[in-house]
């Protein structure tokens, strides 16, 4: 709307109006603009040229002067792709997904139940409850590591996926259960009543009315919970080890890293595996995803 | 919905609700003991499922299948779980099932989080005081240590450079882009926008290789130089840097992987807000004689200051926790460690776990303010619904 208002405000100007206001010129916003995009978006541009070189050259010289030789078929290869992949990296991608699916799955029903209970239901206790779940928005996953690591290691469930799976549900709980709280709490309490008085229990009215509600949020959480499983690195390297058969990409990649020297041609063909989805997610989901980051930007 | 109500239906509800709320002011042993029981029954029943069948900790069965399971399962019959323990309830009487049911809906949320947070949380507190074994008692010692010895005292200055500089940075970019772009024409905009929001869908980790490229530094004579910053110095014929081991330099170095991954958040949530500035303000203004910059600052700026608060307060906490970054660039090593990194590797790498611990209490305290600005903003927030 403003965008519209505005570029119609030149064409009515009319000569002896006197309150118009000279707008500056475009150029200068346009050149600083592009110049930080630019700059935002080089570091990730040299690393996806570098990907596709030949390992000789990505050892010798710099991604920019691929510039000079880009309708060179020489320059560019998927070799680095190929041996990544191979190299364990598909099993990591593998095992990205088996940790992520499970574990944004799990929270979603437990929280959407709970955050029903919070916004509709009666029970004592309710408002200190949830007092402690704003709480525990911001309380440092660093905080639950050790005694969680050391129950693990007593039955002997360190590196296996439903320990990770739970462990993440866990973590992802305080959020879910807020925002999916604050939305529902937000639906029409007529809405509500008047289910109860068509006979409707709590049971249908959550599944028939509230759950369908509130998809768009749901969704929200889905990607942010999507997100921050497939990126973190320190729940995965603490609870899945570094064990090659359970790495998850994050854990290869930072393995891959350490290996110095001999591993560089591979590293940036390897970092964009890892990227690989979150990408595509942000790119066909922008508007959800904008939305998960925003809503899930205070997690601890 | 616009089925006229007849009395008798009213009345049912009434008497409904009046049920509900004596049964939610029900604090009799018997319906505690089933609040609490039904708030156990589905995690029970998860942990014991997922635990309890060995097939699942098989390392060599296909994930898969094993992924397949725990989504049947995390899905199908987690809702099954509930529908049972649902019907449960309402073959109860009516006053001690409506005291019951909220547990079954939020009881075992509740589980969960006892269990991976708060239980954690309190016992991470009582390590802090044990030793390295997380044994025996020893009082404050791991706290004198870190407030004594050089390498703690190094992560704390270090994590509080990074929680001044890396919000600040952030948040002046940020909303300097949004403002810039903002008087740009929809689609240059939303490109734009595009590039800079797009690192925040990268890892940690993956942030950090592609910045190691960045800041490669080879000696002379061995070969040419493949990071573009010592590019760029050597075209100006100056002596390539190990940037990374400059002291106190390499910290800023490391801190700018960070401002380039959070940028992009702030900028689209403070664009968002520039957007919804009232436009006859700002013409108002305009007309008034104020140029853009006096609109920026006398408009703008006291029109989003809150955005920017929650901004800066959600960038610094995501920084306070930085761990990834430093712990795969440099491990900490050459001055560059941080509280949240150190405290891992105290207790994953080094198995300390008290020191461990009380680093981790360092790092909780540290937000303690945040979180009680965040839980009584949501009081008020409460108090006016």
């Amino acid at each position: 709307m403003t965008a519209v208002a505005e570029s119609q405000a030149p064409a009515q100007a009319s000569p002896g109006s006197g309150s118009q206001v000279k707008r500056p010129s475009r150029f200068p916003i346009y050149l600083a603009v592009g110049f930080v995009a630019l700059l935002w978006t080089i570091p990730s541009l040299g690393l996806l040229i570098n990907s596709f070189r030949e390992p000789s050259s990505i050892r010798g010289s710099g991604w920019w002067t691929v510039f000079g030789e880009v309708f060179n078929s020489a320059t560019w290869t998927i070799q680095n792709y190929t041996e990544v992949l191979e190299g364990g990296f598909a099993n990591a991608f593998a095992n990205s997904l088996a940790v992520t699916i499970p574990a944004v799955v799990i929270p979603i029903t437990v929280a959407a139940f709970a955050a029903y209970a919070f916004a509709w239901m009666d029970f004592p206790g309710r408002n200190l409850i949830f007092v402690i779940v704003v709480g525990l928005l911001v309380v440092p996953l660093q905080m639950a590591l050790i005694p969680i690591l050391r129950i693990y290691s007593n039955f002997d469930l360190v590196g296996t996926f439903p320990a990770i799976w739970l462990a993440h549900a866990g973590f992802g709980l305080p959020l879910a259960i807020y925002l999916l709280r604050n939305y529902m709490g937000s639906l029409p309490s007529s809405l509500i009543e008047s289910a109860k008085i068509d006979g409707a229990d709590h049971f249908t009215i959550f599944t028939r009315l509230v759950v369908p509600l509130s998809v768009p949020v749901l969704a929200s959480f889905a990607i942010f919970q999507f997100l921050w499983v497939w990126n973190d690195f320190l729940v995965a390297l603490v609870f899945l080890g570094y064990d090659p058969a359970n790495r998850v990409l994050t854990v290869e990649l930072s393995d891959l890293a350490g290996r110095g020297e001999g591993s560089l041609n591979l590293l940036p063909a390897a970092a964009f595996v890892t990227m690989i989805l979150p990408l595509i997610v942000f790119f066909s989901l922008q508007r959800f995803f904008v939305r998960g980051l925003t809503a899930g930007s205070v997690k601890g | 919905m616009t089925t006229p109500l007849i009395d008798q239906e009213e009345a049912v509800a009434a008497t409904t609700a009046v049920v509900a709320e004596e049964g939610a002011r029900d604090h009799s042993l018997q319906v505690w003991v089933l609040r609490i029981l039904s708030a156990l029954v589905v995690p029970a029943v998860l942990v014991l499922f997922f635990f309890a069948f060995g097939f699942l900790k098989q390392p060599d069965l296909n994930k898969f299948v094993q992924v397949g399971v725990a989504v049947v399962v995390g899905v199908l019959g987690v809702w099954a779980l509930y529908w049972g323990m649902d019907r449960l309830v309402s073959a109860m009487p009516a006053r001690a099932g409506a005291g019951v049911r909220p547990f079954v809906f939020a009881g075992p949320a509740m589980v969960l989080l006892g269990f991976y947070l708060v239980y954690p949380a309190i016992n991470t507190f009582v390590l802090s005081f044990a030793d390295d074994a997380g044994e025996s008692f020893v009082g404050l010692a791991n706290y004198q240590r870190i407030f004594t010895e050089s390498t703690y005292l190094i992560s704390i200055r270090n994590s509080l450079a990074w929680v001044i500089l890396v919000p600040l940075a952030a948040v002046a970019i940020g909303l300097g882009f949004a403002t810039l772009a903002d008087k740009l024409p929809r689609r240059p905009e939303a490109a734009a926008k595009s590039l800079i929001f797009l690192p925040l869908a990268i890892s940690f980790v993956g942030a950090s290789v592609v910045w190691a490229f960045i800041y490669r530094w080879r000696g002379e004579g061995f070969g040419e130089q493949i990071g573009i910053m010592n590019a760029i110095v050597v075209a100006f014929g100056g002596d390539p840097v190990n940037w990374l081991t400059i002291p106190l330099w390499n910290n800023l170095f490391l801190m700018v992987i960070l401002i380039w991954l959070q940028t992009g958040f702030a900028m689209v949530i403070l664009s968002s807000a520039i957007k919804s500035v009232p436009e006859e303000l700002l013409e108002a203004s305009r007309i008034d004689g104020a140029n853009e910059w006096q609109v920026f600052r006398g408009i703008v700026i006291p029109s989003i200051s809150s955005t920017i608060v929650v901004v800066w307060t959600t960038i610094l906490i995501t920084t306070w926790k930085v761990f990834d970054i430093v712990y795969v660039m440099t491990g900490g090593r050459e001055g560059t460690s941080v509280v949240a990194q150190q405290m891992v590797t105290e207790f994953f790498t080094f198995n300390n776990d008290g020191m461990g611990a009380s680093l981790a209490v360092i790092l909780f305290i540290a937000v303690v303010p945040i979180l009680v600005i965040n839980v009584r903003r949501f009081r008020e927030q409460e108090a006016t619904r």
